[in-house]
């Protein structure tokens, strides 16, 4: 198992396949996630980027931040461009026009992976393209300024579910991503944090290694949405596991197990305190809402549990 | 000397692929061009082509997949018809400003609604303005022929420009008729390999597609674009040249029939101007000046040949297979643009036949001749052929 160190080792230099220059903001996680990812990969790795965060920060020509091969074509298909860059790949090397050995990744924000680019990232599942696709989720379109999205929590506020006199926030619970990318019995499912960064590299080495098509699934707190100060993504990534909001664990060949499993669970106040987007639970009147979203969190991490020590295949 | 094949539009450009043999062919069915995806699967199962196909999950995921595989180095090519092309719409404008030569047979079909599955041409006609290169097929043979074509002009280092070939739904695609399939050797000579050196998978020289270009750089690029369209006439002229030899006949931007001393012309599209052939060739027999115009190569629209051609026409009816609500029709429109150079103009006339599927016959152009030799034309009213009262 490498070391934080010699991961970083691989982030840096002129190795490195994304490089300073690009126009992410202060204290976003993004970056420190694809740069682990990555470092997971001894092959050239070939980059299919759906429209957000990721894309209009380091791409705006005539520059560029990638040092490997990358495409952004529109929001909700980079799971399509990689079975097409995929299947390129098979016919040419099949025609001996290629021989080197690549890594392809496509990668989305949740926008693009949970709502608008679904159906592209079901099919190109069931299709077993060998890729492996990143959904970097910071729970909302949060490029175009906290808009609604399937990986928005309950209670969060949005431009678009806005809390209000009548209004809570977002009155449902987020979709599975994971077991929804499970349910289509791929090799390898895994979810992990920002923080984690030996964890992202471990799973982002599976992806790459597993025999068809991986999802990654990596929460990314925003510091310009979620509306924090930038020196604490680390600290609401951290808090985001330590809560069991965001589970750390995976589904390999069907099979689940935690990763991270926190000792003595914090109260979800913990993780929601110091967000602009969840301040309104503070307010008197809507303690119902955080006493509902800790009876969701504790149900999920319970089934969750469940299903790893079943032992049951999903 | 090639081979005479018994066979529908559809299997002419199933044949046109297998002789291609491109490495990626990336499909969704839906009707009429279905057969195209179905005649191609059996090459692949077995294995008379080596391409990998990749049978997607919609229209959309089927461009941006051909996108892909194109960007990626390889020669990828697709097929659709009408709520196809509407789905990948957003793709279909995406792939000419990534300058990706992707050539896809459309075979054209109504756009719903109503819900039809016959032909006309309000599916390409959606999409003119998207910057693909349109070509146009009279029957079979054409649609095989200009598939071939097509690649070659799509794939110049000139042009690196997308290319839709289209066919009428079901008169073209699901008719039979004899085709003439020229060598395997000699096509496959013609049609050569695309290079991968500009595609993803050259990871020795990793290449940023798709940036986005803000108000500073986007004019420049959109420029870019449209001069390599303009110069598809000189590259196509010299495809069409090397073409030739093989196929033993010219391949023009467009067919100009029995038009030389032609008092009255019809301009028309794909299938209908064959109909439109057997109307001048029994008005010529009772000693009528008439002529067809057929155009082949629409997008770029070749408007100083087409009004070099008509100059001496008196009287052209234009003759569209589908409408543009509330302006002219679309090849009519064009036409008119075409002339207006013209120090003496003709009389034109707008028709609209054939919409949904519904039938043209060799009667209904010959009553379009005789109003327009009677010279009772009205240029800012669309008349509409066999409509109901």
């Amino acid at each position: 198992m490498a070391t934080l160190q010699e991961i970083a080792l691989k982030t840096a230099g002129v190795e490195a396949r994304i490089v300073s220059g690009h126009r992410m903001c202060a204290g976003c996680g993004i970056g420190t996630i694809i740069k682990t990812v990555f470092a997971a990969s001894d092959r050239p790795v070939i980059v299919l980027n759906a429209t957000g965060c990721l894309e209009v920060t380091t791409a705006v020509y005539p520059y560029t931040a990638w040092n490997t091969p990358w495409m952004h074509l529109t929001f909700e298909n980079a799971a399509a461009v990689a079975a097409g860059v995929e299947s390129a790949y098979k016919a040419l090397k099949r025609r001996g026009r290629m021989s080197e050995e690549v890594n392809i990744l496509a990668v989305g924000g949740d926008g693009g992976t949970y709502d608008i680019g679904f159906q592209a990232l079901s099919g190109a599942l069931e299709r077993r393209h060998k890729f492996m696709y990143l959904v970097y989720d910071n729970e909302g379109y949060m490029n175009t300024g906290n808009q609604r999205s399937g990986a928005t929590p309950f209670g969060a506020s949005t431009t678009t579910v806005p809390a209000g006199t009548v209004s809570i926030g977002k009155p449902q619970w987020r979709k599975n991503l994971v077991e929804i990318a499970a349910a289509h019995r791929i090799p390898y499912v895994g979810q992990s944090v920002a923080h984690n960064t030996l964890d992202i590299y471990k799973k982002a080495q599976k992806g790459f290694n597993a025999d068809g098509p991986a999802v990654l699934a990596v929460l990314q707190p925003c510091t310009t949405n979620w509306s924090y100060e930038a020196a604490l993504t680390m600290k609401y990534s951290r808090l985001a596991v330590e809560t069991n909001f965001w589970p750390v664990y995976e589904v390999e060949n069907g099979f689940v197990h935690i990763n991270v499993k926190p000792a003595d669970r914090k109260p979800i106040e913990e993780f929601l305190k110091g967000q602009t987007r969840f301040k309104h639970l503070f307010r008197p009147g809507n303690e119902h809402v955080i006493v509902e979203m800790q009876k969701l969190i504790d149900e999920e991490w319970a089934r969750l549990v469940k299903l790893e020590e079943s032992g049951v295949q999903l | 000397m090639g081979v005479k094949k018994a066979i529908t539009g559809a299997q002419a450009a199933a044949e046109a692929m297998r002789q291609i043999n491109p490495d990626v062919v990336v499909a969704y069915p839906i009707t009429p061009q279905t057969p195209i995806v179905e005649h191609f699967a059996t090459y692949v199962a077995n294995g008379i082509v080596d391409t990998e196909m990749v049978p997607v999950e919609s229209e959309h995921s089927a461009m941006s997949a051909a996108v892909g595989a194109e960007a990626a180095g390889a020669r990828a090519m697709s097929a659709t018809s009408s709520q196809g092309l509407a789905l990948m719409w957003e793709i279909v404008a995406a792939t000419p400003g990534l300058r990706l030569p992707i050539v896809m047979p459309l075979v054209n079909r109504t756009i719903s609604a109503p819900l039809n599955i016959h032909g006309d041409h309000s599916d390409v006609m959606g999409v003119t303005t998207l910057g693909w290169i349109q070509i146009f097929s009279e029957n079979a043979q054409e649609v095989y022929e200009n598939l071939l074509l097509a690649i070659r002009v799509a794939e110049d280092e000139r042009i690196q420009l997308p290319a839709m070939v289209n066919q009428d739904g079901f008169i073209t695609s699901h008719a039979i008729e004899p085709v003439e399939i020229y060598d395997d050797d000699k096509v496959r000579a013609f049609v050569g390999t695309r290079s991968m050196e500009r595609g993803l998978l050259n990871v020795a020289h990793p290449r940023t597609i798709g940036a986005m270009a803000l108000p500073d750089y986007l004019l420049e690029v959109k420029r870019a674009q449209e001069e390599a369209m303009s110069r598809v006439f000189e590259v196509y002229h010299s495809v069409a040249k090397e073409l030739s030899a093989i196929t033993g006949h010219e391949h023009p931007l467009f067919e100009a029939y029995r038009l030389d001393d032609a008092e009255a012309a019809v301009v028309v599209l794909n299938s209908a101007a064959g109909t439109a052939k057997v109307a001048v060739d029994a008005m010529r027999d009772r000693g009528m000046r008439v002529g067809l115009l057929k155009p082949i190569l629409f997008r770029p629209f070749p408007y100083a040949e087409i009004r070099d051609a008509l100059k001496n026409v008196s009287a052209i009816g234009v003759l569209d297979r589908s409408m543009d609500f509330g302006a002219y029709a679309p090849v009519y429109s064009e036409l008119r643009n075409s002339l207006f150079e013209l120090d003496k103009r003709p009389k034109l006339q707008s028709y609209v036949f054939g919409l949904g599927g519904r039938d043209i016959l060799r009667g209904d152009i010959e009553v379009v001749f005789d109003e327009l030799l009677s010279g009772s034309l009205d240029p800012e009213r669309q008349r509409y052929i066999g409509l109901r009262g």
